[in-house]
């Protein structure tokens, strides 16, 4: 059932954080308007709405703005609480899921983006060693808290998956582009599993961006070689 | 059964000092268990394998990491004063900010304080503490948390008390009643109410740690 209420989301195309705002909005089933902003040369609404940080994505419910992805996602879980929870209800669990968040925001994901901008060869490859640790890690975290079922949060989509799974057209690009699995079949057998289960899921369907918004995004990378076909 | 509760950390760090308010002002009862971060003791190696890291907090046997992780679980679990307002607007402005502090303000500090007060970092911090000290214009209270503290304040506890070691250590000037002096008002305020007085380490470890770690030959 869709909740009426004034709900607007500052985005850009191919922003994680963007994206994962978007699919607790599709799971909670919350209408929205989306408001597109241009990065390169950001709007009154942006810079006067977040002054400290002027990112997005910014949410307004009735006019007022509430900014940072993981901080916007806890927001929608507690004005929402009964349509598809998204944080679980014990606060043990919800701390070892916000703490493992902060570990993908601050430490997994700054190795992924360092990976695909430098272009020192021999640093290049240390990235990708401490992504397959990092992989390794998240591989052993998805068995515990998923406890036999599909996703992080089990037979439904949770926090984690949301936190993680906006990353999920990164990862396929990272396959593409530069011929590095961020989540290996082999090295992370049930993290695989998780990411076909995830696209395939209804709601993130909806709200990966597309693939030309990747490809846009990788043609301005310096040196950037273009992939001969695109996979679906 | 009573609950155990363990918390495993420095003396001199901010980061298990937040831990250490939060405690104080839901009044809970601990074991402080000192870890040397050169020996790592096994239990810190297996509660926290990822980062290896204090503060910890071991609930019942049960270990989260995370400062700020750490006093949201303290505030959902013991009753009594609120560290998180319960309104969820102002909550997630309570998050928001407690990660502007996290994300901006102390990495721009410590970037200023490593190097000395070098011009740029010190221009660059003094934006972030900008930000801060509008807040508590507009707010016009005595705490981020209004008449008393909040998560917001815990997570500036480094602003309020370190900020004020190093200086006087490095004998470098950061924060000045002239340019930040809500932010100078907040920080007498906040280094004498009660959760937080009895907690902080002497100022004069602090100042050797300061001295040590980062003074000039």
């Amino acid at each position: 059932m869709a909740k009426k209420c004034e709900m607007k989301l500052l985005g850009s195309g191919g922003s994680p954080f963007v994206t994962r705002v978007k699919f607790v909005l599709k799971l909670k089933s919350i209408d929205y308007e989306y408001i597109k902003e241009d990065l390169a040369n950001k709007s009154e609404l942006l810079l006067t709405s977040n002054p400290g940080l002027q990112k997005v994505p910014v949410l307004f419910h009735e006019n007022e703005p509430i900014s940072e992805s993981l901080v916007i996602v806890e927001y929608l879980d507690e004005i929402l609480p009964n349509v598809h929870p998204i944080l679980p209800l014990n606060p043990l669990d919800r701390a070892h899921n916000r703490c493992l968040a902060y570990y993908i925001d601050t430490v997994y994901c700054p190795w992924l983006k360092k990976f695909m901008l430098t272009r020192d060869s021999e640093k290049k490859e240390d990235m990708k060693r401490l992504i397959i640790g990092g992989s390794a890690m998240l591989e052993e975290a998805f068995v515990k808290l998923s406890k036999g079922g599909t996703f992080f949060g089990g037979d439904e989509i949770g926090y984690l998956d949301v936190v993680l799974g906006c990353y999920l057209g990164w990862f396929k690009f990272y396959g593409i582009v530069f011929g590095f699995n961020v989540i290996d079949e082999a090295r992370n057998p049930r993290l695989a599993q998780w990411g076909k289960s995830m696209w395939s899921h209804e709601a993130i369907m909806s709200v990966i961006p597309s693939d030309e918004i990747y490809m846009n995004f990788f043609k301005m990378l310096p040196g950037f070689l273009p992939p001969r076909h695109v996979h679906a | 059964m009573a609950d155990e509760v363990k918390l495993h950390g420095l003396a001199g760090s901010p980061f298990v000092c937040r831990v250490k308010i939060a405690l104080k002002v839901k009044d809970i009862k601990y074991d402080f268990v000192v870890e040397d971060l050169i020996n790592k003791s096994a239990d810190l190696v297996k509660y926290n394998p990822v980062y290896k890291k204090v503060p910890v907090l071991v609930h019942n046997g049960n270990p989260i990491s995370e400062s700020l992780v750490i006093v949201e679980y303290i505030d959902d679990v013991w009753k009594g004063v609120s560290i998180l307002p319960h309104d969820a607007y102002e909550k997630a402005r309570v998050r928001f900010w407690a990660k502007v502090v996290d994300d901006k303000c102390l990495p721009a500090l410590f970037k200023a304080i490593g190097s000395h007060a070098q011009e740029q970092a010190v221009a660059e911090a003094h934006e972030q503490l900008q930000f801060l000290e509008n807040e508590l214009k507009v707010k016009g209270s005595k705490f981020f948390g209004g008449d008393s503290i909040n998560l917001v304040d815990i997570s500036a506890t480094f602003i309020a008390y370190w900020v004020g070691a190093a200086e006087e250590a490095l004998r470098i000037t950061l924060v000045t009643k002239d340019k930040f002096p809500k932010l100078k008002e907040w920080s007498d305020n906040y280094i004498n109410c009660q959760a937080v007085k009895d907690v902080l380490p002497p100022r004069e470890v602090l100042v050797g740690f300061f001295k040590s770690r980062f003074g000039k030959a």
